[in-house]
């Protein structure tokens, strides 16, 4: 991994912007960035595997609604759970399905991987869907959000949307740091390895099934962070937490910011929530927002025609080219 | 579950795979043939079933006529949208990795949508069959059958046994399967293989669009009917084994089975079976039923 200077400053720029984002913004302002920052950890969970590891998982949402409803279910019903043994527990439960799920699908490769990832994830949106582990269609309440004691006094009140911004915002560091550590270790050497060419690496003597399921398994884990958050973010979860549609747009994330390399994953949570909100703002695009789809639809084919390497490859073709078109 | 119900969810079965299998067959063209993952190709379906009750009225005004016409006008103009988007986005792909291919088929998607809802709205429809083809067949003293179900379950065996010829037996068919196997070599025996592929792409759309076309009186007309048999569709593909007719016209059928007597004998989990069913197959064979020749 080399990861050139000014990329860190940018990285730390970026994060000191958002530190201070909330001085300036309005409320909605607050609560749409805290809604992206956790996307952004589902799409770092979900780079880990594509672009990092080569493995096209298409049930992502798998984990992180496994996660978000583990938050509703295991809390008590009229008191507050505490996060020090909640929050491992969702992501216990996510990482369990993952190693579940990884076990048996990476007996498969390439399309059919990603048919058999969706298989899965479609049974777990079944199983909460239809049957009253879940509660069924219309989902459920998180009754009392968790607490975080520290001895007697509490440390932060998660229902405040401001101290949840930094929670989340302190989420997407540590997840982000997680994974450049992870991936500059051999373990990740290994995984890029596999990437390049998996016959290779088990010529080399590296056994590619554990290897690939740790990775998955972290995956899923890092996902379920994002799904306990975002269950306790909005205090109640239904089964489209679960959908393809959300795995789908978690993959589009990662696409459009540029695959390989984690930053890519943020810059492409924001860059589809953001386009999002301005094809859907009546202000800047007045009536035409009833048909935002087609904006966001437009907006992503030309991503695919001009930015062949994601919003990342941006500056770089700008340098590359100033001016003219040379190819 | 006496004798009448068995059969009458037979036929049931053997319709619904059908028609899947004629979805799903453009898919697995496409996807085989010139290796793009397209997921706007339930749009298409999608397209095909609001042509079937958009294009009614302008084809009875303007050349009279009634669904058979409008039929055939929905097909020439598939055929016509699918050369065009061939021409205009497709093309491109070809070199590119598959993810991108899936990024712009999204777009495509949300494009779609939104146009169909600009053009026709976001109402649910009803499309009456022909007159000559409405009425039902009894079968023993309770049950009876809807001849227009029996007709789509003909149109599929028909088209599914032309493409089979088309396939195996013609100059163009074999053209086909030489350029899946190798584009340069087929290119420089001097078979100009963009236009022939354009033309499969455009095949592929009208199937889907047909697809549409006859479902619409069974199924009605709504706005999340693409996504619906899109996925369904990827798993007869990879059931099938990717790229083989053959395996799609087999998976089809067991997933029209299993779904159909799923929601009869076991409600609760009808919708989770087909992917059990997948997970198990690909676990068993990981590369599909029928590796595609």
């Amino acid at each position: 991994m080399t990861t050139s200077r000014p990329a860190i400053v940018l990285c730390l720029a970026a994060v000191a912007g958002l530190a201070l984002y909330p001085l300036f913004a309005s409320d909605f302002g607050v609560d749409l960035t805290t809604k992206i920052l956790i996307y952004a950890i589902l799409a770092l969970s979900l780079e880990l595997l594509v672009g990092q590891t080569g493995l096209v998982c298409f049930g992502q949402a798998a984990f992180f609604g496994i996660a978000a409803y583990a938050t509703v279910r295991f809390s008590p019903e009229y008191a507050a759970a505490a996060v020090w043994w909640l929050l491992p527990a969702a992501v216990a439960a996510a990482a369990l399905f993952a190693l579940l799920m990884g076990a048996l699908s990476l007996r498969t490769r390439g399309v059919y991987f990603i048919m058999v990832t969706l298989a899965f994830s479609q049974m777990a949106y079944y199983v909460i869907h239809d049957t009253p582990v879940g509660g069924g269609t219309d989902g459920i309440y998180l009754n009392v959000l968790p607490s975080v004691p520290i001895g007697p006094t509490q440390l932060l009140d998660l229902g405040d949307p401001l101290q949840f911004y930094y929670v989340a915002l302190g989420a997407v560091v540590a997840c982000f740091g997680l994974l450049a550590l992870v991936l500059r270790s051999r373990f990740g050497r290994a995984l890029a390895g596999m990437r390049a060419n998996e016959q290779r690496m088990r010529a080399t003597g590296f056994p590619t099934y554990p290897y690939q399921l740790a990775a998955f398994v972290l995956s899923g884990a890092i996902a379920g962070v994002a799904g306990f958050l975002f269950a306790v973010k909005d205090g109640f979860v239904n089964p489209e937490l679960l959908s393809w549609h959300l795995s789908g747009a978690a993959l589009v994330m990662i696409i459009l910011g540029g695959l390989g390399h984690l930053r890519g994953a943020v810059l492409g949570a924001f860059a589809l929530s953001l386009l999002e909100e301005l094809f859907q703002s009546r202000e800047l695009v007045g009536g035409f927002a009833d048909h935002w789809h087609l904006g966001l639809g437009a907006s992503i084919i030309a991503c695919v025609a001009f930015l062949p390497r994601g919003l990342i490859g941006l500056p770089q073709m700008l340098r590359a080219r100033p001016g003219g078109d040379s190819r | 579950m006496d004798l009448a119900t068995f059969l009458v969810q037979c036929l049931n079965s053997i319709q619904f795979g059908l028609l899947l299998f004629l979805v799903a067959s453009g898919l697995t063209l496409i996807f085989g043939i010139m290796g793009i993952i397209n997921l706007a190709h339930g749009s298409f379906y999608m397209i095909g079933a609001y042509m079937a009750y958009g294009l009614a009225p302008v084809v009875a005004g303007s050349v009279g006529g009634g669904f058979f016409t409008t039929l055939a006008f929905g097909l020439l103009l598939s055929v016509v949208v699918g050369y065009l988007l061939e021409w205009a986005f497709f093309s491109y792909l070809y070199d590119r990795e598959h993810l991108q291919q899936v990024l712009m088929t999204y777009g495509l998607i949300l494009v779609f949508d939104e146009l169909r809802s600009i053009v026709v709205g976001d109402d649910v429809h009803g499309v009456a069959p022909p007159a000559w083809l409405a009425g039902s067949i009894p079968l023993g003293e309770l049950m009876s059958y809807p001849v227009y179900r029996l007709f789509i379950s003909a149109v599929c065996i028909a088209l599914a046994i032309g493409m089979y010829f088309v396939f195996t037996r013609t100059r163009l068919g074999m053209m086909i399967r030489a350029g899946s196997s190798n584009r340069e070599m087929v290119q420089s025996l001097g078979i100009d293989i963009k236009i022939l592929y354009r033309f499969v792409f455009a095949a592929g759309v009208a199937l889907a669009a047909l697809a549409g076309m006859i479902a619409a009186p069974v199924s009605s007309v709504y706005p999340g009917m693409g996504d619906q048999v899109l996925i369904i569709c990827f798993v007869v593909v990879v059931i099938g084994g990717i790229g083989s007719v053959r395996g799609a016209l087999l998976a089809a059928l067991l997933i029209g089975a299993v779904d159909t007597f799923g929601k009869v004998l076991l409600p609760g989990a009808a919708g989770v079976l087909i992917y059990v069913l997948m997970a198990a197959i690909l676990l068993w064979k990981p590369a599909g039923l029928f590796r595609a020749g």
